[in-house]
């Protein structure tokens, strides 16, 4: 189904989606939000660009394959949690520390290993739908 | 509150297995779906509910005035709902392989690996 | 001590994470490979520090127990985790002879990565909630794992896998759910106390009842194993084996570790349910066998039968039947994957699994007859071999509770399983193939073939030699029995570490 209005409209969408997702993933910390809901916003700008000009061009301007998406967040939450293992930490404990006078953690990169993680599996699902339909 | 929740998670319970119970698979897959959502909301009310108020502490700790909802079912079920997400679109991907296999999604006729025919 | 529990569960999803990046490389398999022996490794560091310590626990992040997530082991743990990995390497390097490159691309090797680091999870965690999100680990990469590679046959064997599957999950989430409804925990240390102390103990015992239908689904025992001889035949071997070997486990071992260690109120009511679907599972199990004529249908149907004397085991929940319970889980997963493995390489050699279409296995693959023996007589429970201990012991506890009818079905099970291993001997291996091929192990590439028969060589020597030096394996399932029928150690080491 090809409609001028939605392929149009999905162009500024998608741009909106994607800065939203990472208002939502970095305030997330202390606020309402976070890495699953970031990654569902995400995957829900490629999905509306995947109905608007069908899932080979989405694939096309995702460029990497969802599902190594997928792993790659796995591997970022791994790391995570891995991170404590070599300063002492107990298993998945948060590490802290400072870059440029930011507080850095590894709960954000736990978190962007959910947002990863959601996007690549709800996309890779989505896409094989569509494309099995 | 509880009490409506836990009629409604009866009546679900009751449809989905009436769903389940029929012998198309998508059918079954709907019951299923109904299935989990009952149970999920059968855990929401266990959990007990404060009504038009999050279950959240105030400023500094402060507890509220009323009776608070528990809010570690909600987790529970928040990551229940994820994975149940996740489960159900697999098998919903397998109805549709299923379907390009056979040409049908009636159970009862999906005998491929068990001949109906004991060994040969 | 706190990575000695989290390692074991990490090192496969890293190795998943690996194989699958670089599953296009030609290499993909060895990574799997490479994160079985590290498994291995950490696995063995666990059991000696399990040895010195008898019970470990840690707590997620550090958060104090009851509220964070927490990992512990006694031996039973210790023990499980230890055979995973072993099953693990066993299957990563048999696999790799077997799954071809269009099933690796697909991701093979990292789903049964993931796979092996979700049972190990389920063998590690001391949280009842915890314990659910490991088997969706588990239970979405064994859904992978069925469909991949497979033809039109595994689809069907997946349709019934995944919805029995499913169902079992639902019934275990809204237990767990009422669980901590009635009590306000969920961690299975914690429960012990809080489920004795629950003033309304009929509530308890229809809650207990949910999670034994529950995890009795994922057993495959009595009235609920049905998916089990539908889908088992019909994926990759290395599948099948892994399957075999540690999934229906993961039931058991729920249901031993909630049988012993919360539900225990009601003994006799749930326990004597539990003695007798033990009986039925053993009976239909192996009369479902015998009426099959399809090598890889009667070990599926076999592991039913095999899966009600573990259940026996717990059912009678004397020190002595609890030790058989478990010695016979242990020594069932190594002889069912291997047995599963041998039926791959029959399978390969003769082109066909149904028992008819093949045979003269024995004169031309006399090393493939005897790795099959070897684990086939210990499953029917011939001395010397493991499986000789394992029914001896759980005959003689029910024996010593007066249970004369347990103890006979558990003898005629004995009897009838060596009927249906003789039914695979006298097709596959005694008779000539009716096409007159002549099966040579020679015919497989030098490469495979190593691959393929030094982990059947190594499992067999396993069986071997529990069988010929049982009293290490004894004692430490004593100890182990022990620490299930009286897990104060267990309690107060889980609970204890969280007070600090």
């Amino acid at each position: 189904m090809k409609s001028l209005i939605l392929t149009t409209g999905a162009r500024l969408l998608i741009a909106l989606f994607l800065v939203f997702s990472l208002y939502v993933l970095l305030r997330g910390h202390n606020a309402p939000g976070g890495g699953f809901i970031g990654g569902l916003i995400a995957a829900c700008g490629f999905a509306i660009h995947a109905f608007a000009s069908g899932v080979a061009e989405a694939r096309r301007a995702l460029r990497v394959d969802p599902r190594v998406i997928g792993v790659l967040g796995l591997v970022c939450a791994l790391a995570a949690g891995l991170m404590a293992w070599p300063l002492g930490f107990d298993p998945f404990a948060g590490v802290w520390g400072e870059v440029a006078g930011y507080k850095v953690s590894s709960v954000l990169l736990f978190d962007i290993g959910v947002y990863l993680a959601v996007v690549g599996g709800i996309l890779t699902l989505i896409f094989a739908l569509e494309e099995t339909l | 509150m509880e009490t409506v929740l836990a009629i409604l998670s009866g009546v679900l319970s009751a449809c989905a297995v009436w769903l389940m119970l029929s012998g198309n698979l998508l059918r079954f897959l709907f019951g299923l779906l109904l299935l989990s959502n009952a149970v999920n909301l059968a855990i929401f009310a266990a959990g007990r509910l404060t009504e038009g108020a999050p279950p959240l502490l105030g400023q500094g700790g402060a507890l509220p005035g009323h009776q608070m909802a528990n809010s570690l079912p909600q987790a529970l079920l928040l990551t229940a709902i994820v994975i149940g997400f996740g489960l159900f679109a697999f098998a919903l991907a397998l109805t549709i392989r299923a379907y390009r296999a056979f040409g049908h999604l009636e159970v009862d006729r999906m005998r491929l690996a068990e001949p109906e025919e004991g060994g040969k | 001590m706190n990575w000695t529990l989290a390692l074991p569960i990490l090192v496969p999803f890293c190795a998943a994470a690996l194989a699958f990046l670089l599953r296009n490389r030609r290499g993909s398999g060895w990574i799997s490979v490479g994160g079985s022996v590290l498994s291995l490794i950490l696995a063995l560091q666990l059991l000696a520090e399990v040895l010195r310590h008898g019970v470990i626990a840690t707590q997620m992040s550090a958060w104090a127990a009851p509220f964070g997530i927490t990992l512990a082991a006694d031996y039973l743990s210790a023990a499980m985790v230890l055979i995973t990995a072993i099953i693990g390497l066993a299957v990563a390097l048999w696999g790799m002879a077997e799954v071809g490159q269009i099933s690796a691309r697909m991701g093979w090797h990292g789903l049964f990565q993931t796979l092996i680091g979700g049972v190990t999870g389920a063998f590690l965690t001391g949280d009842l909630f915890n314990l659910y999100v490991w088997f969706e680990v588990l239970l979405i990469s064994s859904f992978g794992l069925l469909v991949i590679g497979g033809q039109r046959k595994a689809v069907d064997g997946a349709v019934k896998y995944v919805t029995l599957n499913l169902i079992s999950t639902v019934l275990f989430l809204c237990a767990a759910g009422l669980t901590y409804g009635a009590t306000g925990t969920l961690n299975m240390a914690d429960l012990r106390a809080a489920v004795a102390a629950h003033p309304d103990q009929g509530l308890m015992t229809v809650i207990a009842m949910m999670f034994m239908i529950g995890f009795g689904l994922k057993a495959a025992v009595f009235p609920l194993f049905f998916w089990l001889p539908a889908s088992y035949h019909t994926p990759h071997y290395a599948v099948s084996a892994v399957f075999a070997g540690l999934l229906t486990k993961v039931g058991v071992y729920a249901l031993i570790r909630v049988f012993t260690l919360i539900f225990v109120g009601d003994q006799g009511y749930t326990h004597e349910i539990l003695l007798w679907v033990a009986c039925l599972t053993m009976l239909t199990g192996v009369l479902g066998a015998a009426a099959q004529s399809d090598f890889r249908k009667i070990l599926s149907f076999h592991i039913i039968s095999q899966i009600g004397y573990m259940v026996l085991g717990l059912a009678l929940m004397t020190p002595l039947a609890v030790m058989g319970g478990v010695f016979y889980l242990l020594h069932h997963i190594i002889v069912k994957a291997n047995l599963f493995l041998v039926a791959g390489v029959s399978r390969r050699l003769t082109g066909s699994s149904d028992l008819y279409a093949i045979g003269g296995l024995y004169r031309s693959a006399p090393l493939l007859a005897v790795l099959f023996l070897i684990p086939a007589f210990s499953l029917a429970g011939f001395p010397p071999l493991s499986g000789f201990w394992a029914k001896y012991v759980l005959v003689k506890a029910s024996l010593d509770l007066g249970q004369g009818l347990v103890a006979f079905v558990a003898l005629l099970t004995g009897l009838l399983t060596i009927f249906s291993m003789t039914k695979i001997w006298a097709e596959a291996f005694w008779k000539a193939h009716p096409d007159g091929r002549q099966p040579r192990l020679a015919s497989i590439p030098a490469r495979a073939r190593v691959l393929l028969l030094s982990p059947m060589i190594a499992l067999a020597l396993m069986t071997v030699l529990i069988g010929l030096f049982p009293d290490p394996f004894v004692t430490f399932a004593t100890t182990g029995a022990e620490q299930l029928l009286d897990p104060s150690a267990y309690v107060a080491t889980v609970l204890e570490r969280g007070a600090e």
